[in-house]
């Protein structure tokens, strides 16, 4: 998936350290810090210890020096966790961005009732139709009206190999920035300016603004409660020490507050979001709210269409049926020859089948191709001598071959009857007016899908084919492609009825769309999947849409969902098993001078108080930027069942977070020994 | 270590069978054989009360009616203590209570709790123990697994998600009859029995008046009908005893049988309730696991107050003695039985003692504390396993997030409103315990705290922590009929009490009306070996890190500076 356009996005998206500061400076706006409470907490603290620092200075009292250090250290524990989300903001704006540029410039041809008139391509409302020829940028998002055309579609997915879209068809959608090569159209503008596809994915990726996902929300909840316990704790501490004799220094309490308060997850969880929302804008996967993102994690079911995600879409030969009497020889070189020159997939894989079945074809000479046409549905060879080959739909061979005069063997219905149940085209070959038989074209399996269906099924989601096929076709593929279900002859009516079924029963479902008549059940799963290609009404209804228009892109969608919300599950147990340590570490610091029995706990031996104190809150500090790639890239997501992963990240984040500050403070605590 | 085996084993054995009947007695879903024995008297009491028996109550109706009662039966209590002076029923003249402390009995006995601030026998007359006490005595513990029933009924069941919204989750009231009436009543009646033949006191015939061996001097010695109230007091995870000094006075406790029957009555139903919820929700598995993490900290919180207690007292430190800390025991138990009694009363918050928790090692001090503290190592009667279940919520949003799942339960989303109730719940221990402790030092003239010191703290948070924890046991050491004991322990009392208990009936009545997942292998699995441990180290974690430091400055710093 590593595509033209996110490179560049990821070159422009390194960003110069000395603006990375900046951004991480303006971000100690109060209003901006009162998004986050736990870093509200730890500006307040900051203050705090700025302000004790400031008075002992003045009195002329010890401990300025440390106050100082203390102070310096929480401020750069805040402009790291901005620093975070700036960076992570960076990253996701400039894939996006770089395409508004370029849109900006764009002149579009209004229709009016007069003519045409030539407006800024931002002033475009809903309902405007313009005109586009080719060679031009698409000026907005929309939907062709009038004509059909090829587009480089390159700018947006990063694919170069230009795609058809054309007026009336489920593949009518077109993209603002998208490079129309071929022919006119007419388009009807469907957003106002505002409220494309590229301005939902800024906005996504931009902090201020960015809605927090619901269980972002329910998460910040608890980490506030956190925040608040631990409030309670250090605020208490001071009268019940007061009470045992045990005189508290308010920068060390400070230190202890910022230590215990979820700053680990608090301080990357902006970063997490919006870096997920970048990795799915990254995959071509445009979300509509931050709330698809995550909810792709928890889909139980993915709706899939058989054709274009499981198969390949295009047909391949699979078979030649000779009719009865006919030298099945001769079917295979006549079918083969007529493709030579057809550049199709078909037309080729018809030439390799005949060639893997031992044919040695050698090519005509004195003969003129006679292309495929719409009208005649069928192609062939025009020899020199007179002789005609053709190949082409049954039924319009049969009509030729009898208006040659020529006589439908008995058979050949009952052969292209046999090949279409299985679920095949069936193509009729014939030699001047002697009808040789069928070539079976079939839907093929994509390459590595039925591993992705088992990886999907590891990880406990339940994979529904859709078909128009009849049952015997459908049953054929679905066994071959490992999904766990299918349903054949399916109308857009028994999708959305599907949808209802799979979610009475609770579970969550995902499907992907691109008709018209898909748009009620896209909007009704859980997470609808619009292709972009797809006609305007589906991408309205979808809450997702795959700007590759690759029906596969359902699989990615969970991925990056679930890596979402692993990551932030990770990362606050990692925050919470942290404490511990610095339970060990602050409060013997604490209570050391005043209670000199409580100095055993102190079981890393650190080098003083002072130190001790200090150690921790750099390690603190010191955590978030070491986590920083951690949060933009996410936790690796493995197919694994549910128990395995829990186990694995227990494993990893809670053990291993428990373990990790000893060993890291007290090297930090050494080091600062060594300084002081 | 044999008393120690021989309890656990002797607990198990009789929990199991209790259970099971319990399962069989209480599920309302499931008609048995009981019901012809006792549902005609139920029915009539039902009749008697008003209540249709048949109608089932929404979990918001459930949650008003318990509320409802207990408000009645506070102001109820409240005026009998403050009256009972001029009621029947006192042939020991005993004059009424003040209105504070009366008002912190009615709430503590009202939640639960039992924290007594006066001396039973000499300060309640016959109508207040009997119709005041030995009532909520029986209310309270029934409430606390009713709720857990309602819980049971709408979040635990199984195949109940579809018509459990509508379906409500039982009736109060009736549940409240049948488990009076088919569990605490025969068991109590049972243990009464055989406490009296142990030689505990059962009469109304007033205080005896005998003549000392020592000089002819008179001893007034008060009794009652102590047998009875001590049954209930044990089985009911109460505590209040009927003598200031509660079981270690040999009339409540004579014998080494009735020590070791009063012991297992402590724990008896809290464990027997587990399995009669794995029997009515159909989750066996589930029920295991949190057994078994019960058992664990049961057993490792009780093996470190007996080793404590083990020790000698360090007061004796150079003396020609040796042997454990015997200091506030009874000679009668010694060192094992006493630690064991003091372990499983925290652990189940009863609050009922046999020796002075006071004079314990502060390692042993400690050990205590911490049970209050997690309060769902079995815990009180139903409450306990309501507890463990607001720990569950934490542990499957966790859980869910880190195996890439939107947070949920039992397949049910965990969302932000469920989220800031849960949060609001396990926020309002260290807000009460800490902050009540922090302001009852900060002005000692309003607390009048009465020893200085790291014990003096110890005894302070121990107050709280046991109001909250609904244990009701004390460090003492306190002058605690003040008003400033009695209101800020009233706060402690009904927050430890209603927001543990009623949160999870609430959030289970949110959760019924949702869509359930079915479970599958990408969703988590809360009856896997790591969501155990992960709900355990949740259990752990919390109360560690809200409450370490209070720990280090009080027992913790005795501790090591008696050592040192």
């Amino acid at each position: 998936m590593t595509l033209l356009a996110s490179d560049t996005a990821a070159r422009r998206a390194r960003p110069a350290p000395l603006w990375l500061m900046g951004e991480a400076l303006r971000r100690l706006d109060p209003r901006s810090l009162a998004r986050n409470p736990v870093m509200a907490v730890v500006a307040i603290g900051t203050l705090v210890c700025a302000l004790y620092t400031a008075l002992t200075f003045v009195r002329g009292e010890s401990g300025t020096g440390f106050a100082l250090a203390v102070s310096l250290i929480l401020l750069a524990t805040l402009l790291f966790a901005n620093a975070a989300e700036a960076l992570a903001e960076s990253r996701g704006k400039a894939h996006a961005g770089a395409l508004r540029a370029t849109r900006g410039e764009l002149q579009a041809r209004r229709l009016t009732q007069s003519g045409e008139e030539m407006v800024a391509a931002e002033r475009l409302r809903r309902g405007d139709r313009v005109r586009v020829v080719a060679g031009e940028l698409i000026p907005a998002d929309g939907e062709i009206v009038d004509g059909a055309g090829s587009i480089n579609e390159s700018a947006v997915t990063g694919e170069s190999a230009p795609v058809l879209r054309e007026a009336g068809t489920d593949n009518s959608g077109v993209s603002a920035g998208t490079k129309l090569l071929s022919d006119e159209l007419v388009i009807e503008v469907s957003v106002d300016p505002g409220e494309s596809l590229l301005d939902r994915m800024i906005a996504l990726v931009e902090g201020a603004s960015r809605q927090k996902t619901p269980s972002e929300l329910a998460l910040s909840v608890l980490l506030s409660t956190l925040t608040l316990i631990f409030l309670i704790v250090v605020v208490t501490l001071v009268p019940l020490a007061q009470f045992v004799g045990i005189s508290t220094s308010p920068v060390m309490l400070v230190a202890l507050l910022v230590c215990l308060i979820p700053t680990t997850i608090g301080g990357l969880l902006p970063a997490i979001g919006i870096a997920g929302m970048e990795r799915a804008m990254r995959a071509n996967l445009v979300a509509k709210s931050g709330k698809a993102v995550e909810i792709a994690g928890s889909i139980d079911t993915l709706l899939l269409d058989k054709t274009g995600t499981i198969t390949l879409g295009d047909r391949r030969a699979t078979e030649f049926a000779a009719c009865h009497g006919v030298d099945p020889a001769r079917l295979r070189e006549v079918a083969a020859l007529c493709s030579l020159e057809d550049p199709t997939p078909e037309g080729r894989s018809i030439v390799v089948l005949a060639r893997a079945q031992g044919a040695a074809l050698v090519p005509v000479e004195d003969a003129d191709v006679v292309p495929f046409s719409a009208a005649s549905r069928v192609s062939g060879l025009d020899f020199a001598d007179g002789r005609r080959w053709r190949k082409g739909a049954p039924n319009a061979i049969a009509r030729q071959i009898e208006k040659a005069g020529g006589r439908v063997p008995e058979d050949f219905e009952t052969l292209v009857e046999r090949i279409s149940r299985h679920g095949a085209t069936p193509l009729a070959v014939a030699e001047e007016a002697r009808l040789l038989g069928v070539i079976a074209l079939s839907d093929v399996i994509k390459p590595g899908i039925a591993e992705r269906f088992a990886q999907l099924r590891q990880m406990g989601v339940k994979t529904l084919m859709i078909t128009g096929d009849n049952p015997i076709t459908a049953a054929a593929i679905a066994a071959e492609a490992g999904v766990d279900d299918y349903v054949a002859e399916a109308t857009p009516e028994r999708k959305l009825a599907l949808i209802r079924e799979e979610q009475a029963a609770g579970r969550l479902v995902a499907m992907m769309g691109d008709g018209t008549n898909d748009a009620p059940a896209l909007a009704q799963a859980d997470l609808g999947l619009a292709m972009n290609s797809g006609t305007q009404a589906a991408r309205e209804a979808a809450n997702m849409v795959d700007l590759d228009s690759d029906p596969g892109k359902l699989l990615s969608a969970v991925e990056i969902g679930k890596q979402l919300l692993i990551t932030r599950g990770a990362l606050t147990t990692f925050s919470l098993a942290n404490d511990v340590a610095k339970y060990f570490v602050i409060l013997p610091a604490i209570f050391a001078a005043s209670a000199p029995a409580l100095g055993s706990l102190d079981v890393l031996d650190l080098h003083s108080p002072q130190s001790a104190v200090l150690a921790a809150v750099i390690f603190n500090a010191l955590v978030i930027p070491a986590l920083i790639p951690f949060a933009l890239r996410g936790v690796r997501v493995h197919a694994a069942s549910a128990s395995a992963m829990l186990r694995r990240n227990l494993l990893i984040y809670s053990v291993g977070g428990l373990l990790l500050p000893f060993p890291a403070i007290k090297l930090i605590d050494l080091a600062l020994g060594a300084l002081m | 270590m044999s008393a120690l085996t021989l309890c656990y084993a002797l607990l198990i054995g009789l929990a199991l069978p209790l259970g099971l009947y319990m399962g069989r007695a209480l599920d309302t879903h499931r008609p048995s054989a009981l019901d012809r024995l006792f549902g005609p008297l139920e029915a009539a009491l039902m009749r008697l009360a008003g209540v249709d028996q048949r109608a089932s109550m929404s979990w918001s109706a459930y949650l008003l009616a318990v509320l409802k009662l207990h408000l009645l039966l506070i102001v109820l209590a409240w005026f009998v203590f403050m009256g009972q002076g001029v009621l029947p029923l006192n042939p020991d003249g005993i004059p009424g209570m003040h209105w504070d402390t009366a008002l912190h009995t009615a709430v503590s006995f009202a939640t639960n709790t039992n924290q007594q601030h006066y001396s039973g026998q000499a300060q309640l007359s016959y109508l207040s123990q009997t119709l005041a006490i030995v009532t909520l005595q029986f209310l309270t513990p029934a409430t606390g697994l009713a709720v857990l029933l309602a819980i049971t009924r709408s979040l635990l069941r199984r195949r109940a998600a579809a018509d459990s919204a509508a379906a409500g989750v039982g009736n109060y009231y009736l549940d409240l009859t049948r488990i009076v009436i088919r569990v605490l009543l025969p068991l109590a009646l049972v243990t009464a029995l055989v406490l009296v033949w142990q030689g505990v006191p059962a009469t109304y015939q007033g205080a005896q008046r005998v003549t000392m061996l020592e000089g002819g001097a008179l001893q007034t010695i008060p009794r009652g009908p102590v047998a009875a109230m001590v049954a209930i007091k044990q089985l009911g995870t109460n505590g209040g005893g009927w003598y200031g000094p509660n079981s270690s006075v040999p009339l409540e406790n004579p014998t080494a049988l009735a020590d070791v029957v009063e012991s297992v009555a402590l724990l008896l139903i809290p464990v027997a309730s587990l399995i009669a919820v794995a029997m009515i929700s159909g989750r066996r598995r589930l029920l295991l696991g949190i057994g078994g993490v019960m058992l664990v900290l049961s057993l490792s919180s009780t093996t470190l107050v007996m080793f404590s207690e083990r020790l000698p007292n360090t007061a004796l430190h150079g003396l020609a003695l040796a042997g454990p800390n015997l200091e506030g025991k009874e000679l009668r138990f010694g060192s094992d039985l006493s630690a064991l009694w003091g372990s499983w009363t925290t652990q189940t918050s009863n609050g009922s003692v046999n020796a002075m928790l006071d004079s314990f090692n502060p390692l042993g001090g400690l050990g205590l504390l911490m049970d209050m503290f997690v309060n769902v190592t079995f815990g009180g009667i139903g409450v306990g396993l309501i507890g463990y279940l607001l720990y569950l919520m934490l542990a499957a949003f966790i859980g869910s997030l880190m195996v890439g799942r939107a947070p949920e339960l039992f397949g049910k989303p965990l969302e932000t409103r469920e989220m800031r109730w849960i949060s609001l719940a396990i926020l309002a221990q260290p807000l009460s315990v800490l902050g009540l402790s922090a302001l009852a030092v900060s002005f000692p003239g309003l607390a009048g705290t009465s020893n200085p010191g790291y014990h003096g703290l110890s005894q302070v948070l121990y107050e709280y922590t046991s109001a909250f924890a609904n244990n009701g046991s004390g460090f003492e050491g306190l002058a605690d009929a003040t008003p400033w004991w009695n209101l800020s322990c009233v706060v402690a009392l009904a927050l430890g009490r209603f927001l543990p208990m009623l949160v999870p009936l609430a959030v289970a009545g949110w959760l019924a009306g949702k869509r359930t997942a079915p479970q599958g292998r990408g969703s988590l699995d809360l009856e896997s070996g790591a969501c155990v441990g992960l709900t355990a180290g949740v259990i752990v974690i919390v109360n560690l890190l809200g409450f370490l430091p209070v720990l280090v400055l009080g027992p913790i710093a005795e501790q090591l500076s008696l050592a040192g």
